[in-house]
């Protein structure tokens, strides 16, 4: 599948910001799997300066400071995104989920230690033995490693509810697992979280989903959102990709932004401003099929 | 070691010495490193034990040099303590401990390097991943940078202590942003003070050259375009930081601006010094703030003390940050586990310096071993963290020590378990008893332009708060000593300032960040505020001391009004918060208003202020300046008198009060370069000074009185402004309104009159940067023109009619100029000290 991806950010100052540094994680990634044809930062007002990096998780990152005073800021990024996917893999690969994890703690190949960092705590994801115990259900010793995460991915979407006002950005795990609502971000970050306490190395996907309109409706235009998922790390195959929010293996309707230990790492904008002191905030997000 | 010599002295007799220690060796006999040492020890009496303590504490006390105890209220700052008798270590066990502190730094070098690079001592298994990516110092945003020098750790410290085989070992590697070299400045120049002969006689190596060579490392990285020399700056996290005074210190030791996060801007991907004279370039940074607060775009984002941007500029190329933000990682002691096989690796030899037998817990085997020796082991945390202190084993209960296992089982690869090890004891003095402790000692390394290391031959030594403390806190606090490293120098003296050094210097206001130029601007203007405090309340304290009037009744109504006007012109609180009214006697107002240092308005208060302002600049004093600046916050703020006392008691304090604020406008006029810092602290003294005599002839003199009333009340404002001896001299005769109005006015001579004030004020503000716009005047100036030719065309038989009993041309007049000043005081601030506003942080 192909998409065109719009996703546009606006600040609205009520006094002009006289300065700003922002950094964007907003360019999708080439993947095995997802390649990224064609890509556009648009600023506005134009920054004076602005450079691009990789950050050390591999995404891209845009540093840009507008030095004059600005009433508003907008960033328009649009790409086009090719997704293939060669089909999922058979839950029976990865072999059972506790014998990997011993093989991971002895491993000597790169991916592998690499990917042991992500086994621990991280800023906004704590590793605590509550979070063990609700993961435990679905992870039987001997248990293939594809089926847990599944059956913990299934869980996750039938207990919990999905409810946009019940928290923020700065929600902890915990009161997640306990009140058992939240959005995507909210689960994906439990999710982590719980096969972290188990020992098992998972890192945070962010990136689109191309959502489908109701039967007999057209699309509406922005209506689409940033969404986020969740990777678990399987030696040999890598990272293999779970939607706790919509129950699903992530396929060709998934475009990937930036990947880290946790929402903190791949925030689309991070930005500090002097002046402006309160800011209002519009995000819209376009996903469009191409044919 | 095994050599003794036999000395004509005796041991010192009193000396009970440890079991395993310094001075004494196994056999009885005295090291002959510590010879001359020993033999002043043994012919110390207790009465000279106890002056030479003294005599430090005073040189110290005289230098200004504390420690802040970490989150005291109010950053109350601790005198710096330093024990009379030195360290002293032999030249030959000196060359072991700087080969191993270089073998070490290049080691750390090496993976502090790799770690922010290809990661190949992980990927090749010398490191585990969960050894670096659970500690707190590694950054991932600081991953891929580098600094464009040769070494990437350019400041290293260990602490090091003498083991029980003999050699010197590793306890801790401090590599975020060293501290203490100051201190050992400190400590050195009050030795030599203290104990010179023994100084000389013991050949001691000095300790300079180690700084010139850290200059030269500084000003090696690349200068921004147009500079023949990089600009460096030394980036502190301010006042209320327990090492403020070694950032202070070294500033003005090494000639680099003091600054704090706000100073600094990041423009264009390179960092500026908001400066009196505008943004200018900064090419090097040396940090001594933690690598996490430096930059709330990429890392602590409610940080208050670092630059938004910073680690872009760094990534740009523009600006070196020293340390490299990422070196905290190797502040780890799980490190100590694996450097001996990483040593063995990469230089195919073994570590020259020992550490205690460490195992980490984030490895199986090694878990194992702690958690079945857990009563014998040192417990650290792999990070400095809040909530967790070492622990030692042995001192723990059953339940304790279930408790420290669940919390190594929680996260096992945040903890080390260490070997306990015994280290040697040392003489040191307390009081005038010698008692043996144990002493930590930290040397420093410092990389050289061409990337090698260089080793400070010195350090600053810490002991025991106890003769039978086992470990040597590694805060900073304490008591401290000099360390004697014995040999001889290579260069027999070495100046700080190599060969055209002064040249480059920039003599203007390029150099003097804004806030600086505030904290002078107040500093000057506290001085005069206390001072002329001051002066009014001796007049007070005179009024209850001595007969004042003729008669009972003119005393009485001569105090009323005094008090009247005391309270009037200090502007001062309530005494008791919330009662407007309350009975209170003149004497009791009066010590409050001398010592209540909460009180708004009081003289104690107002030293605090100053005290807290002139502190903040504390870099740009010189020695003598400090000192007298030291004399008054010693007497007034900190030893504060136990009140109340009887008034009396005042005069003489309130006395050496005035005379030290003399001595330092003194200095300030004396022996500081006329540089735009300069010109702010002038003209806030000034301002200040404009400002309170205006206050006092609007307090004393705008009410007319009876004629025997009147001269009381104008000797009181002659007093109060310090131009009671002018007015004698010049006028020879007793105070009358139009005289005294005259002189305090208008006279352009007298250096307390308000003309004089405003020309001063003139004389600076027009030598100010940024003030010349061709033929247009600057706000301030246009401010100061109005306010001279009013003043000058003021017809003083006008000021001091009266009607109905008031001089309300003298209170319109006086009330006019005041404004004035106040606006002037306000433009001052909108043209120099504008902070950035506060930063805001966004999400999208």
């Amino acid at each position: 599948m192909r998409y065109r991806i719009r996703h546009r950010t606006t600040y609205r100052y009520d006094v002009p910001a006289n300065l700003c540094h922002n950094e964007a994680r907003l360019r999708p990634l080439d993947l095995p799997g997802q390649r990224c044809l064609k890509w556009r930062l648009t600023i506005d007002p134009e920054p004076e300066f602005h450079r691009t990096r990789l950050d050390s998780f591999g995404n891209h990152i845009d540093y840009f400071a507008i030095q004059r005073p600005h009433p508003e800021l907008v960033i328009t990024a649009e790409s086009e995104v090719e997704v293939t996917s060669s089909g999922q893999l058979p839950l029976e690969t990865g072999g059972p989920w506790d014998s990997l994890r011993e093989n991971l703690r002895s491993s000597k190949d790169p991916a592998s230690l690499d990917a042991r960092a992500f086994a621990l705590s991280s800023p906004l994801i704590p590793v605590l033995p509550e979070l063990a115990d609700f993961a435990r259900q679905d992870f039987p010793p001997g248990r293939c490693i594809l089926e847990a995460v599944g059956a913990l991915n299934s869980r996750i979407f039938h207990e919990f509810k999905f409810d946009p006002d019940f928290t923020t950005v700065a929600t902890p795990v915990l009161e997640v697992l306990h009140n058992r609502r939240g959005v995507c971000q909210d689960f994906a970050q439990l999710m982590i979280a719980a096969l972290r306490s188990l020992g098992l190395p998972a890192r945070y996907v962010s990136g689109y989903l191309e959502t489908l309109p109701p039967p007999g409706k057209a699309k509406l235009v922005g209506a689409d959102a940033s969404h986020a998922w969740v990777a678990v790390f399987v030696p040999g195959q890598g990272w293999l990709d779970f939607d706790p929010t919509n129950n699903v293996r992530p396929g060709e309707r998934h475009i990937t932004v930036a990947t880290g230990r946790d929402y903190r790492d791949v925030s689309p904008l991070r930005g500090v401003t002097v002046g402006g002191a309160s800011h209002h905030l519009k995000v819209s997000v376009d996903v469009a099929p191409l044919v | 070691m095994s050599a003794t010599v036999h000395l004509k002295h005796p041991l010192p007799a009193n000396y009970p010495r440890g079991a395993w220690d310094e001075m004494i060796a196994a056999d009885g006999q005295v090291n002959p490193s510590w010879s001359h040492v020993a033999a002043w020890l043994g012919d110390l009496s207790p009465e000279q034990a106890g002056a030479t303590t003294a005599e430090i504490r005073r040189l110290l006390r005289e230098n200004g040099v504390t420690y802040s105890v970490h989150g005291a209220p109010g950053g109350e700052h601790r005198a710096w303590q330093l024990d009379a008798v030195p360290w002293v270590v032999s030249e030959h066990d000196w060359k072991i401990v700087e080969a191993g502190l270089i073998q070490r730094a290049e080691l750390l070098d090496h993976i502090l390097t790799d770690l922010h690079g290809d990661q190949r001592l992980i990927h090749e298994g010398w490191l585990p991943p969960e050894l670096i990516h659970a500690h707190r110092g590694y950054l991932r945003p600081c991953h891929g940078m580098r600094l464009p020098s040769k070494r990437q750790l350019i400041l290293y410290a260990a602490d090091l202590a003498r083991g029980p085989d003999g050699r010197m070992w590793i306890v801790n590697d401090r590599t975020q942003a060293p501290s203490g070299s100051g201190y050992v400045v400190e400590n050195r120049g009050v030795m030599t003070r203290a104990l010179p002969r023994l100084f000389h006689r013991t050949g001691i190596r000095r300790i300079a050259g180690f700084f010139r060579t850290l200059r030269e490392t500084l000003e090696s990285f690349p200068a921004h375009a147009g500079a023949r020399e990089p600009r460096v700056v030394i980036l502190t996290p301010g006042p209320q930081n327990e090492t403020y005074f070694e950032h202070a210190f070294l500033a003005s030791y090494l000639g680099y601006s003091l600054v704090q996060g706000d100073d600094l801007t990041v423009r264009d991907g390179r960092v500026w010094l908001r400066s009196l004279g505008g943004l200018e370039p900064v090419d090097v940074i040396v940090r001594r703030v933690d690598a996490w607060f430096c930059d709330p775009l990429e890392l602590k984002e409610d940080s208050q003390l670092g630059v938004s941007g910073l680690l872009e500029a760094m990534r740009a190329g523009n600006v070196a940050v020293v340390n490299h933000p990422g070196s905290g990682v190797l502040e780890n002691p799980g490190l100590m586990s694996f450097l001996p096989g990483i040593c063995r690796h990469l230089r195919g030899e073994e570590l020259i310096l020992p550490a205690a037998a460490t195992w980490w817990c984030g490895e199986r085997k090694a878990r194992e071993i702690v958690l079945s020796k857990l009563d014998r082991m040192v417990v650290k945390a792999i990070h400095r963290a809040p909530t967790f202190d070492t622990v030692f084993g042995a001192t723990l209960s059953q339940t304790e020590l279930q408790q420290l296992r669940d919390r190594i089982l929680a996260a096992p690869e945040c903890f080390v378990g260490q070997e306990q090890v015994g280290f040697s004891t040392q003489p040191c003095l307390n009081g005038s008893a010698i008692e043996a402790r144990r002493g930590v000692l930290r040397g420093f390394a410092t990389s050289t332009p061409d990337g090698r290391y260089v080793v400070m031959p010195g350090g600053l030594t810490r002991i025991a708060s106890s003769p039978d403390a086992l470990i040597v806190s590694s805060q900073l606090g304490g008591v401290s000593k000099d360390t004697w490293v014995q040999g001889n120098d290579a260069e027999p003296f070495v100046s700080l300032w190599s060969e055209g050094a002064e040249a480059a210097a920039e003599p203007d206001a390029r150099n003097v960040p804004s806030r600086s130029g505030e904290n002078l601007f107040w500093t000057g203007r506290y001085a005069e505020r206390a001072e002329g405090t001051a002066r009014l309340l001796r007049r007070a304290v005179l009024s209850f001391v001595e007969a004042m009037g003729d008669d009972e009744n003119q005393l009485r109504r001569h105090r009323e009004i005094l008090m009247g006007g005391l309270l009037g012109v200090t502007n001062a609180a309530p005494i008791h918060e919330g009662e407007e009214f309350a009975a209170v006697s003149d004497e009791e107002e009066v010590i409050s208003l001398l010592t209540q240092a909460n009180r708004t308005g009081s003289l104690a208060g107002n030293l605090r202020s100053f005290r807290n302002a002139a502190y903040t600049v504390r870099d740009l004093w010189s020695p003598d300046s400090w000192r007298v600046i030291e004399g008054i916050i010693r007497e007034w703020v900190e030893d504060r008198p136990p009140a109340p006392r009887d008034l009396d008691d005042y005069t003489d304090p309130l006395n050496r009060l005035i005379i030290h604020f003399t001595a330092l406008l003194g200095l300030n006029l004396e022996s500081m370069t006329r540089d735009a810092g300069w010109r702010l602290l002038d003209s806030g003294r000034r301002i200040e000074r404009a400002q309170f005599l205006l206050a006092v002839i609007r307090n004393f003199l705008v009410e007319a009185r009876p004629a025997a009333e009147e001269q009381l009340v104008m000797e009181t404002v002659l007093a109060a402004s310090d131009s009671l001896v002018t007015y004698r001299k010049r006028y020879r005769t007793h105070p009358r309104i139009e005289l005294v109005l005259e002189l305090l006015l208008m006279e352009p001579n007298n250096a307390r009159s308000l003309l004089y004030q405003i020309q001063r004020l003139g004389g600076n503000i027009d030598r100010l940067p940024r003030q010349v716009e061709g033929a247009r005047l600057s706000k301030e100036q246009r401010i100061l023109v109005e306010t001279s030719s009013r003043l000058r065309l003021v017809d003083l038989a006008t000021l001091t009619a009266t009607n109905g009993g008031r001089r309300r041309k003298l209170e319109i007049f006086v009330d006019h100029m005041g404004s004035s000043l106040y606006h002037l005081s306000n433009a001052l601030t909108l043209t120099y000290f504008r902070h950035a506003d506060r930063p805001h942080f966004l999400h999208g």
